[in-house]
């Protein structure tokens, strides 16, 4: 039996984490973190987790569990380390991923650090992820633990964890892992959860209506430029480089240029820069720090597969890694779509184990020299 | 759960006494209190006998007497109700003066009448001692005569309900009363140690709430002087002067008025017997070490019932998991609604820093019970310190040598 804290969020997963953690008799502790201060207002029941109901939710799992209940008030190391970020960096013209981030500096660690602080063994949440001991199932806290994908592929999470240290694996539960979807709301629904039927979010967490171009233009204001061609042509114009992602078709309002991708964006002159879908073709990625659930590196020339976005497939790539320590994913066949600043999650060849990654510092764009020979150079 | 216990949260809510249970039980289901027949005449009964035990507590008559759904509503009635008939007569903002350290139920009214621009507020600022500056107050009252609003209302409470200091509310009804203005106290807090006197604090409003002596949950009073103007804020049927509609809850109201009688009954001998157990609880807290005790120096300035602290070096967070985890149960940060501990607007307001901490004491209360948040503290709060664990505390037991005060 271990003391456990589990992020409780108010959605399913978490709830029926708490429940499982609980049937392998550990002592619980359920915590709910209070992220984003979205005005009551703002709030959209069912979107984000960062609302009154979530709390609420969760605390009347917590109740039916008869677990112990807190709510942290973390809003304050969400909105520098999170919220504050995301909009710098799409600002920067990258496209940042807020749940790796937050899984990276909240709760990995200002939670994890303050549970182990107060005594607790482990901390748990409710990420369709799963760690794997000599092949086993980890329900006991300790070295050793392997990440791995979550049983319901469709709903696995790893990616978003694949930040996790050795050190922090090892204080660490993911019980949900273990279940597909449908038999966690089976499981809920047994427990009497209210949660049992809540919807999935999607969204941005702090973003609840799912309008990310509308919040990003009200932190960071407009900042117009020009919509250019790869042959050099300025073919529209644009409020802010936030506004769009590399591989986004839809929604750049070029009517007459249907098959036109971004396939770059360049903050420092505010360009975004359309194509074709064969601009978007991307052989290698670069990530400059990159981080190991291992612990270790992996062998440079190593086939493995890479997922380069939230809910993406992988491909199959070789890894190398640079004297610098950054990791060059060479890909066997090329990528669409590689935003930088997401991550780029390194699985091994039999696309199982999550070895570690990092975020996208660079990435092949074949856009790049037209565009810059039609600009002047630079 | 612990096995040993000590409830330290009086403030919060007092255990209900078996009395005003049972008379709950007896009055919940009965008839509605304001039909003519003759069960209805039986429930009016219990009402009226409620109104004049809570009229005999509170130094007002049964005509002053309107019951609530509990202290914040109370507060909103005197503040709303008096302000907006004010403005009405006069056909203009009037002035409301109150203090930075009032509970939400009156500054968030006051503040959102002030945005809607029905009054201008005046929000004084309280002594670092948690006690307001009666002086200042009459001074800010405004009479008119320079062409600015004056000044309606006056609203201070009895006692801060976080620090437990008092304040002088005898005084300033006398000098508001000479200046023709009126004076609504929240004395939600300090109802069961003090004697709440809408007579003798020359007051025109008070706001009690039955679940802080001994009454349940969901039921107070607002004492509101007969020929006060007062504007309703819920317009029905017209019970309790048109003042407060809505069908009598005859069991929550005949249990509040059987809580007030026992508790101004029983206060003199529950205040000495809490300023013994409350001395007793502070000078073991301060025992421990980077502990300052919050509020007045002088005891007669703060209620019996409240031992607030200011412990240097340790998290809020982490303090009250740990006194949930030994047993102790007390108030380490009012919560926001999500329920997350946020910063005390009261500690703000009188500059203190550390981590706040609320033990407050009531009618069950036992020196077994102080001993014990005293042990648990003297081991947690050096713990936290030094980044311990805040489980698996030995079962801390009276080791403190004074004798029982209540043997």
């Amino acid at each position: 039996m271990a003391r456990v804290l589990v992020a409780m969020s108010g959605g399913v997963d978490s709830a029926v984490a708490a429940g499982l953690l609980q049937e392998q008799d550990h002592d619980v502790t359920g915590v709910h973190l209070r992220l984003a201060d979205v005005p009551d207002a703002q709030q959209v029941p069912g979107h984000g987790c960062c609302g009154l109901d979530d709390a609420q939710d969760a605390r009347r799992t917590a109740q039916i569990l008869d677990i112990p209940f807190y709510v942290w008030d973390m809003t304050e190391i969400f909105a520098r380390e999170v919220q504050g970020p995301f909009a710098r960096e799409y600002a920067a013209g990258r496209t940042p991923n807020p749940c790796v981030t937050c899984n990276e500096r909240v709760k990995y660690a200002a939670l994890l650090d303050r549970a182990l602080d107060l005594g607790f063994d482990a901390i748990a949440t409710g990420h369709h992820a799963r760690l794997e001991r000599g092949g086993e199932p980890v329900v006991i806290p300790g070295p050793d633990a392997r990440l791995v994908r979550g049983r319901d592929v469709a709903k696995d999470q790893s990616y978003v964890l694949h930040m996790a240290t050795p050190d922090q694996l090892a204080v660490t539960l993911l019980p949900v892992g273990e279940l597909l979807k449908a038999e966690v709301r089976a499981h809920a629904h047994a427990t009497g959860m209210r949660v049992a039927g809540k919807p999935d979010s999607y969204d941005v967490c702090f973003i609840p209506d799912g309008d990310t171009a509308g919040w990003l233009s009200g932190e960071l204001g407009e900042r117009p430029g020009p919509v250019v061609d790869v042959d050099g042509t300025t073919i529209g114009e644009h409020r802010g480089v936030w506004g769009v992602t590399v591989g986004q078709r839809r929604g750049l309002g070029l009517d007459h240029h249907e098959r036109r991708f971004v396939v770059d964006v360049d903050a420092a002159t505010d360009t975004i820069v359309v194509g074709p879908r064969s601009a978007l073709a991307c052989r290698w990625v670069e990530v400059a720090t990159p981080t190991w659930t291992t612990g270790v590196p992996i062998a440079s020339g190593d086939q493995i597969r890479v997922q380069l976005r939230a809910h993406g497939s992988t491909v199959a790539a070789r890894g190398v890694i640079t004297q610098s320590g950054s990791l060059r994913l060479e890909l066997d066949g090329p990528a669409h779509g590689v935003a930088i600043g997401q991550a780029a999650v390194v699985y091994d060849a039999m696309d199982h184990h999550c070895l570690g990654g990092g975020r996208i510092t660079a990435a092949e764009r074949p856009a790049r020299l037209p565009i810059l020979n039609g600009a002047g150079g630079r | 759960m612990p096995s040993m216990q000590a409830d330290l949260d009086h403030a919060a809510t007092t255990p209900p006494r078996p009395e005003a249970l049972e008379v709950l039980q007896r009055w919940v289901g009965s008839a509605n209190a304001s039909a003519q027949h003759l069960p209805g005449q039986a429930s009016r009964r219990a009402v009226e006998h409620a109104r004049e035990q809570a009229a005999a507590a509170l130094g007002c008559g049964p005509h002053d007497i309107v019951f609530t759904s509990g202290g914040t509503e109370a507060d909103n009635l005197a503040i709303k109700g008096i302000a907006w008939a004010a403005s009405a007569a006069r056909g203009g903002p009037v002035h409301l003066v109150t203090s930075a350290i009032e509970h939400a139920a009156v500054l968030e009214p006051a503040r959102w009448l002030a945005a809607r621009g029905d009054i201008e507020l005046d929000v004084m600022p309280p002594r670092p001692d948690g006690t307001v500056d009666i002086d200042e107050v009459l001074a800010s009252v405004r009479d008119g005569s320079d062409g600015r609003a004056p000044t309606a209302l006056v609203s201070i409470m009895g006692a801060n309900n976080e620090l437990g200091a008092v304040n002088d509310v005898a005084r300033l009804g006398a000098g508001l009363r000479e200046r023709g203005v009126a004076l609504h106290v929240d004395a939600v807090q300090c109802i069961a140690t003090l004697d709440v006197s809408l007579e003798r604090w020359s007051a025109d409003a008070l706001a009690v709430s039955a679940h802080k002596i001994g009454g349940p949950q969901g039921v107070g009073v607002a004492v509101l002087r007969r020929g006060l103007q007062v504007e309703s804020l819920a317009h029905g049927g017209g019970q309790d002067r048109g003042l407060r509609s809505g069908t009598f809850a005859v069991g929550l109201i005949a249990a509040c008025g059987l809580a007030l009688e026992r508790a101004a009954d029983e206060r003199d001998a529950l205040r000495a017997r809490l300023i013994d157990l409350s001395d007793r609880l502070a000078t073991g807290l301060l025992g421990i070490g980077g502990v300052r005790r919050s509020g007045p120096k002088d005891a007669s300035d703060r209620l019996a019932s409240h031992v607030h602290v200011m412990i240097d070096g340790v998290d809020s967070t982490a303090l009250a998991l740990g006194l949930d985890a030994a047993g102790v149960f007390a108030s380490a940060g009012s919560a926001c609604s999500s329920g997350a501990a946020s910063g005390s607007h009261v500690v703000d307001a009188c500059g203190l820093a550390g981590a706040p901490l609320r033990l407050s004491l009531g009618w069950t209360s036992t020196v077994a019970e102080v001993d014990h948040a005293i042990a648990t503290l003297a081991e947690l709060v050096p713990r936290l310190r030094q980044g311990g664990a805040v489980f698996g505390l030995e079962a801390p037991v009276a080791r403190h040598g004074a004798s029982p005060v209540d043997a």
